[in-house]
């Protein structure tokens, strides 16, 4: 189907089926419970798991696939946002160019610091980009004031000239006259589910996204790819320059980021420089990482992993912990919630650090691969596992040492 | 001409402080082959360090003062700190006074252990793994590091002041014969760079006159024939870890007066400590004391209104600059050995 394998095509239809439905899927408390700020099927949040699932998958083009771990992906994030925002303030306030602009200008970034950076590989490529996003940073925040707002953010303001702007059009971002805002509310019984038009353009690009991703790394270029992150030096040896997949692995996640940007600048018509700065870059890795690099569900997994904990994780506070123990002796109480207080709330940063650590050491795959070891624990019952090769990867073995 | 000796001594202090991370940076680079995005927070640590020395001796006892009377007439309560009650008045308050100083003893222990700690329980564990997963582990350890000192100490920079006695400025300039109030230094900032002197002075004389440093040198020219010799070489880089901690911890004691410490001090200081080993040339120690004062130095005048308005932004981004041109003209850095991390 589409050109994919039955293993890719069920994976991409879970997917598609996942985010269309996922208005329902996320709400799964009824509206009233104790249970209902667990809930995260609100438009606001929904939008960010798409466009950060996009971001996350543009990243592990390059990273998953290449090994180029970017430290500066932050910056095609954020210039696409100015990008998009620069097309409401000139044009109108339909995203489809704004969308458009926004990926090419994320393209075109990324062409110019992937140039130069990708002539360095390892920790040199991840300072390069590393330095690039910081001084992008820095001159979004200061000199390049007149294009970007500085501080304030760059927003439509009401003199902005807006050419083809009719008088009928609405005022707020809108695809052909539905406006990104526009939310239908559904109650049935005790559960309310809403269905919001920005999420659903959001999920519907993911998805594209991700359909492409799929055709990326199944293609004889993804094989490339990975040969590059494999044994970059063998491939040299076989006639075959690097440089050029690289650079267009490095560009067509720059083009990733951007479209992320200019969603997320179609969603809030609104850009900031913290969007470009390198927190913001390492928040994309973290998602990566966490997700499982190199897999397709992987990032989507992270992102929207990430994304549910920093919303809703972080808002509980020591009231909700004191209802959730309320059953238990007051002395016990109180110790549980000293206890678990500094990881939640305001604090969920310290979780989300541990736990990425805790991926990082044990996980290397990711939740990814956590989900296929307890898979394979299941499986083992039914029969034995065949006897995996120690190096799936074929690196070089070291010759035998003979004297 | 005084203007640039005044960018010069302004760049100083940034530059020792740049110079003393980048240095044990690169002493963990070159020793254990481990890039530490966690060595931000060691120097955060380092700093809080001297907050909580601060803390540790204002700690008070309340007593009510009932010869003194506030405007209701009520007896006034008067915080006495413990050291005050047991060494007396002047003693006790200078003690106070130099908590910043005094915490340079807090430091060197605490830091060591730290990066003991650090090398044994994590940093061992990641030898053998890709330069992708030690930089990722340990930008997740500084997240870890960074929130928790942020649980106990807040999100807001803590005022430490250095002792009176150096609160005010040199008029250096009339030491070389020029104007008085040409050109003023504060006496911290002096202190400062005589103090990042002192211990680079002694880093490098540790190597270049020991035993140890002299087995460490050889560990970093030739790790595998040291161990031949029959020398176990790995406890001797735990221990120049928790050296290179310990600098970390020393310069951000340091940097306290000069900058109130928050939370993510060590992140805004580790992104350009990076930059600065790598224009130093990754595995070298003079490369990364030399680029970290040209590049103190060169951030100054970056920032003088000439350089400003001739190149408008130019302050904010000179070092990166500097740092994208010499990756790209000379990888190895300024004094990089040839062939070291070169690709």
């Amino acid at each position: 189907m589409l050109g994919l394998n039955t293993r890719d095509a069920s994976l991409f239809v879970i997917v598609v089926i996942l985010a269309l439905t996922a208005p329902f899927l996320l709400n799964p408390f009824p509206a009233e419970s104790s249970l209902a700020q667990f809930n995260a099927g609100y438009p606001d949040l929904m939008q960010r798991f798409a466009i950060y699932g996009i971001f996350a998958i543009g990243f592990n083009i390059l990273f998953g696939l290449t090994g180029y771990l970017s430290f500066g992906h932050a910056a095609f994030l954020g210039v696409g946002s100015y990008a998009a925002v620069w097309m409401f303030k000139l044009l109108n306030y339909n995203i489809l160019p704004a969308v458009i602009l926004s990926v090419i200008v994320g393209g075109l970034f990324a062409l110019l610091i992937g140039y130069i950076s990708l002539r360095r590989s390892g920790i040199y490529f991840s300072i390069l980009t590393l330095a690039f996003a910081q001084m992008s940073f820095a001159l979004a925040y200061s000199v390049l004031t007149p294009i970007t707002n500085g501080e304030t953010g760059l927003q439509v303001y009401t003199d902005d000239p807006q050419y083809l702007q009719s008088a009928d059009a609405p005022s707020i971002p809108h695809l052909f006259g539905v406006t990104m805002r526009s939310t239908q509310d559904i109650d049935f019984g005790a559960w309310s589910f809403s269905f919001n038009a920005g999420y659903y353009v959001c999920a519907v690009m993911m998805i594209v996204m991700f359909y492409l991703s799929i055709r990326i790394f199944r293609s004889p270029f993804g094989m490339m790819l990975r040969a590059i992150k494999t044994n970059q030096t063998r491939m040299n040896y076989t006639g075959l320059n690097p440089r050029p997949y690289t650079l267009a692995a490095f560009v067509i996640s720059g083009m990733y980021a951007g479209l992320a940007g200019g969603l997320l600048a179609a969603m809030d018509p609104l850009a900031g420089a913290e969007r470009m700065q390198w927190t913001a870059s390492g928040e994309v890795v973290l998602m990566t990482i966490l997700g499982g690099a190199g897999t397709l569900l992987g990032p989507v997994l992270g992102a929207g992993f990430i994304k549910y904990f920093e919303n809703i994780f972080s808002k509980i506070n020591e009231n909700v912990l004191h209802q959730w123990f309320a059953f238990l002796p007051d002395g016990l109480e109180d110790f549980l919630v000293t206890i678990l207080y500094p990881f939640v709330g305001k604090g969920w940063h310290l979780t989300l650090g541990l736990l990425f650590m805790l991926v990082v050491i044990f996980l290397p795959g990711g939740l990814m691969e956590g989900g296929q070891r307890i898979g394979r624990i299941f499986r083992k019952r039914e029969k034995k596992p065949e006897v995996r090769a120690k190096d799936p990867e074929h690196h070089p073995k070291p010759s035998p040492h003979v004297a | 001409m005084d203007a640039i000796i005044i960018q010069i001594l302004n760049g100083l202090d940034k530059g020792s402080a740049y110079a003393l991370i980048a240095l044990g940076l690169t002493l963990i680079f070159g020793t254990l082959g481990v890039v530490n995005f966690a060595h931000g927070a060691l120097f955060m640590i380092g700093a809080f360090c001297a907050v909580t020395l601060q803390r540790i001796l204002t700690l008070s006892t309340v007593t009510i003062d009932e010869t003194q009377k506030d405007f209701l007439g009520n007896p006034l309560k008067v915080e006495t700190p413990y050291v005050v009650n047991w060494f007396g008045d002047s003693a006790g308050n200078s003690i106070i006074d130099w908590s910043v100083p005094l915490a340079i003893i807090l430091a060197i222990p605490v830091m060591l252990f730290i990066g003991y700690a650090m090398e044994r329980g994590l940093i061992k564990h990641f030898y053998k793994r890709p330069h992708a997963d030690q930089i990722l582990v340990t930008f997740g350890l500084a997240i870890v590091i960074q929130e928790i000192v942020k649980l106990f100490f807040g999100a807001n920079p803590i005022p430490t002041p250095a002792p009176d006695m150096f609160a005010g400025s040199l008029d250096f300039g009339v030491m070389l014969g020029f104007d008085p109030n040409a050109i003023i230094y504060p006496y911290w900032r002096l202190i400062y760079f005589a103090f990042a002197a002192i211990i680079i002075g002694a880093v490098f004389a540790f190597l270049q006159f020991t035993t140890f440093g002299m087995v460490v040198r050889a560990g970093m020219a030739d790790r595998e024939t040291v161990g031949l010799l029959g020398i176990d070489i790995d406890k001797r880089f735990t221990v120049m870890f928790g050296i290179a901690a310990a600098v970390a911890g020393l310069a951000g004691v340091m940097y306290t007066p000069i900058n109130p410490p928050n939370y993510h001090m060590g992140m805004d200081f580790l992104v350009l400590s990076f930059v600065v080993v790598v224009v130093g040339g990754m595995g070298s120690l003079p490369g990364a004391v030399l680029a970290g004062f040209l590049l103190g130095i060169l951030e100054s005048f970056a920032s003088t209104t000439w350089a400003t308005t001739t190149v408008p932004g130019i302050n904010q981004i000179v070092i990166y600059l500097v740092a994208i041109i010499v990756l790209l003209t000379r990888p190895r850095g300024l004094m990089g050995r040839k062939g070291v991390m070169e690709d």
